[in-house]
């Protein structure tokens, strides 16, 4: 029985140097709430920590040179071809580096996982009401680490130099330079030129490995420290009011079940990455800026752009000698419409219903017809532009005109947010009428203020208004 | 080690020494195979095993360990109360009262940021060029160059088939980002309709426009003879070469810039010049 002696000695020590026993024993102590779909932002985390792994021993063997040199290497359809140093050093590490094919197929992996678990997070935290007073700034976090993961994806498949990468660069170079007034200079200031230039690769190296995970790691502490602040959210229940959080301690069975969920995590990426191809830059060949390859599709997080670009119709406009070209309106002001939306959301919603409170409970999508039919018209909106990214490849499948698949996805763009967002709301009024429960379009919802009520009076309405 | 054996926890227990112990054996048989050079498959596939393990066995762990009955935590209004918040805010402006007062100290020191501010952004300046003339010529604009191959072969009209299509760049600049040219064959029974002025831009049925997209830049790849239309393939943009190159389908909304074709003594073509407008993607000062 040596075991618990050493344990109290090491505690007794740490405490001597900080003095930490209380904070840390509240931190052990700490209980969350135990439903599935708060796993979902933990997912993302330890998507997070595999790409930061995977991606510090794909730093060791990558280097972002645009130099041109001569394929020597070990893959023989290459050998002879000039390419960017960049590109070679993908390809070696790929062939020639042990473990580093099934590395950088993880990390890849581990990228798309990290967006859709964000993507299904923010969804969770917005269909549940989980954004109001108090986490609207929490929530603006959110959308800022999930706008930095999209980039810092983008950012880190472009830089292997392939021939999709370059397309990909060369899309959002004009993006770029589609901006009224501005759009030359930013353009030329961030490629260090005309495209394709000399310099985006090394840039963006450095953008993909220091400048963004470095904001996300900032960003990301303090969105869990704010949910620590903050404890969670959890459904009303039995027990479960809006003045307590039930659920497991963090220690032991929180912890235990939180490294299990990390290390199950990590087998499914490892699966996916040893198994299953993503982005066999081998094949698609060295960039050369003067050629193409058919169906030519990003990630998918980038798919609803991609596919915005080709639904928006020849429209640009052109007026005083100036022009506001194409890609300006799907490629940057949709964009910026969306998650100004998203940013302001909370803040919007609190002023249409007057609802100021504070709230801990989570909501039910179908308590709130309205919002949850917005946001399932938004999402399906996405779904159209993400679909409509793979037109050519849709067509080609089904054997019809592109054409006509293109028109289609441009009425559908306006008639399926639609359709979808007014099912959404007839099935949330008839399945909350079913529950015997009143849906509230608008107006007030059971939340606390402090200036208007005292701690028992609100205890006591809590206890009384939880469902049964 | 010397702890007493919980027990009874038979068949959880049991599942999550079997989950540790595979975990074992397949870091083993991962070191084997880094040691005989690696094998992304099989990496792939043990380290999912061991990752596996340890996180079946953890979780298994925990559940036979803890109890799973849940605990309540009492939950406070995050807000402080009134008057913590107000003594806040008197602190505050007792603190910067002190600083208030002097309305020329603020003054001079707000401009100070703002001056410093605007100094930092100059080297900023360094990271490219000053976004002039470059967008809207090309290298065809410095004198009359024979239109080569990517591997630098000049190109005759009878190289090219009927309906053929070439890739080309001005001799010496097969590097540029800017240049690439389309050199197309149409056939004579085709109606090619040149727009006014550029009657003599065309050599025997061949015509040359820039290969790059006025969407978003994407080489325009995909020629359909029969109907001599030009498909962009990233975004579909379709382009109709009879008709000066005019977008007649997709995002695109201008026709893709001409080339005029001359031929030298040896009957190679050049170009007599630069393209009709900047090539690619649009941008605001574009018609300036």
């Amino acid at each position: 029985m040596s075991r618990a002696p050493a344990t109290r000695r090491a505690v007794a020590w740490l405490d001597q140097r900080f003095g930490a026993a209380g904070f840390a024993r509240t931190a052990l102590n700490k209980v969350f709430p135990d439903h599935w779909s708060f796993m979902i932002g933990e997912l993302a985390l330890y998507c997070f920590t595999i790409l930061v792994l995977t991606g510090v021993y794909l730093t060791f063997f990558f280097h972002a040179s645009p130099t041109e040199v001569v394929y020597q290497g070990s893959y023989a359809p290459l050998r002879g071809l000039p390419m960017s140093e960049a590109y070679r050093s993908a390809i070696y590490l790929s062939f020639d580096v042990r473990a580093g094919l099934v590395m950088r197929q993880i990390h890849h992996w581990a990228a798309l996982l990290f967006l859709a678990s964000i993507v299904v997070h923010l969804a969770r935290v917005f269909f549940t009401g989980a954004f109001r007073r108090p986490r609207e700034i929490n929530w603006m976090i959110g959308v800022t680490l999930m706008i930095l993961a999209m980039v810092n994806g983008f950012a880190g498949y472009s830089l292997l130099d392939d021939q999709l990468s370059g397309t990909g660069l060369r899309i959002s170079y004009s993006i770029v330079l589609s901006v009224p007034v501005v759009g030359t200079w930013m353009a030329s200031l961030l490629f260090g030129g005309e495209f394709p230039g000399s310099d985006i690769i090394s840039r963006l190296f450095v953008i993909h490995v220091l400048v963004l995970p470095a904001l996300i790691v900032v960003l990301l502490t303090i969105h869990l420290a704010i949910v620590v602040r903050h404890k969670h959210t959890q459904f009303a229940g039995p027990g479960r009011l809006d003045t307590n959080v039930v659920g497991e301690r963090m220690w032991p069975s929180y912890a235990a079940k939180a490294i299990g969920l990390f290390f199950l995590t990590t087998a499914v990426l490892c699966l996916l990455g040893g198994l299953f191809q993503i982005n066999p830059i081998w094949l698609f060949g060295p960039f050369n800026p003067a050629q193409v390859s058919a169906a030519s599709q990003p990630d998918w997080y980038m798919g609803w752009l991609d596919g915005a670009l080709r639904i928006m119709p020849g429209w640009e406009v052109r007026a005083f000698g100036f022009e506001i070209p194409n890609p300006f309106f799907p490629g940057a002001l949709l964009g910026g419409l969306t998650f100004g939306l998203l940013y302001t959301w909370p803040f919007l919603e609190a002023w249409a219903t007057g609802d100021h409170a504070e709230h801990h409970l989570c909501e039910r999508p179908r308590q709130r017809p309205l919002r949850t039919a917005m946001g399932v018209a938004t999402l399906s909106f996405y779904m159209v532009c993400l679909l409509g990214g793979a037109a050519d490849v849709i067509a080609v499948t089904l054997g019809l005109s592109v054409n006509a698949v293109l028109e289609s996805f441009r009425l559908a763009i306006f008639v399926v947010p639609l359709v979808c967002g007014w099912a959404t709301y007839r099935l949330c009024v008839e399945l909350s009428a079913r529950d015997g429960l009143p849906a509230r379009p608008g107006g007030g919802s059971g939340g606390r203020t402090r200036r208007s009520t005292s701690r028992r009076a609100r205890r006591r309405a809590a206890s009384t208004a939880g469902p049964e | 080690m010397a702890e007493p054996d919980p027990g009874d926890d038979g068949p959880a227990e049991t599942l999550a020494a079997v989950s540790f112990g595979l975990a074992t054996v397949a870091a083993v048989a991962l070191s084997v195979v880094f040691w005989r050079g690696g094998q992304p498959q099989a990496e792939g596939i043990l380290l999912a095993v061991v990752c596996g393990g340890l996180g079946v066995g953890i979780v298994l762990w925990a559940r036979l360990a803890t109890p799973q009955d849940h605990v309540t935590e009492e939950r406070h209004l995050v807000g402080s109360t009134e008057a913590q918040v107000e003594a806040l805010a008197s602190d505050f402006e007792a603190g910067g009262a002190a600083f208030g007062r002097r309305r020329l100290l603020v003054g001079l020191l707000a401009s100070a940021g703002a001056a410093f501010g605007a100094a930092l952004v100059f080297p900023l300046r360094s990271l490219g060029p000053r976004p002039g003339k470059g967008f809207k010529r090309t290298a065809y604009a410095d004198g009359q160059f024979r239109l080569v191959t990517a591997e630098g072969e000049p190109v005759r009209v009878d190289d090219l088939p009927l309906d053929g299509v070439v890739t080309v760049w001005p001799e010496g600049h097969t590097r540029d980002g800017d240049a690439p040219t389309l050199l197309i064959r149409t056939r004579p029974e085709q109606d090619l309709r040149p727009r006014p002025g550029r009657g003599d831009w065309t050599i025997g049925g061949v015509v040359a426009y820039s290969k790059l997209c006025t969407h978003v830049g994407c080489p325009v790849g995909l020629y359909q003879a029969e109907e001599g239309l030009l498909l962009c393939p990233c975004h579909q943009s379709t382009f109709d070469v009879l008709d000066g190159a005019r977008p007649i389908f997709g995002p695109a909304a201008r026709s893709l810039p001409q080339l005029p074709l001359g031929r030298n003594e040896q009957g190679e073509l050049i170009a007599l010049g630069d393209f009709s407008g900047p090539v690619g993607p649009g941008f605001w000062d574009r018609d300036r």
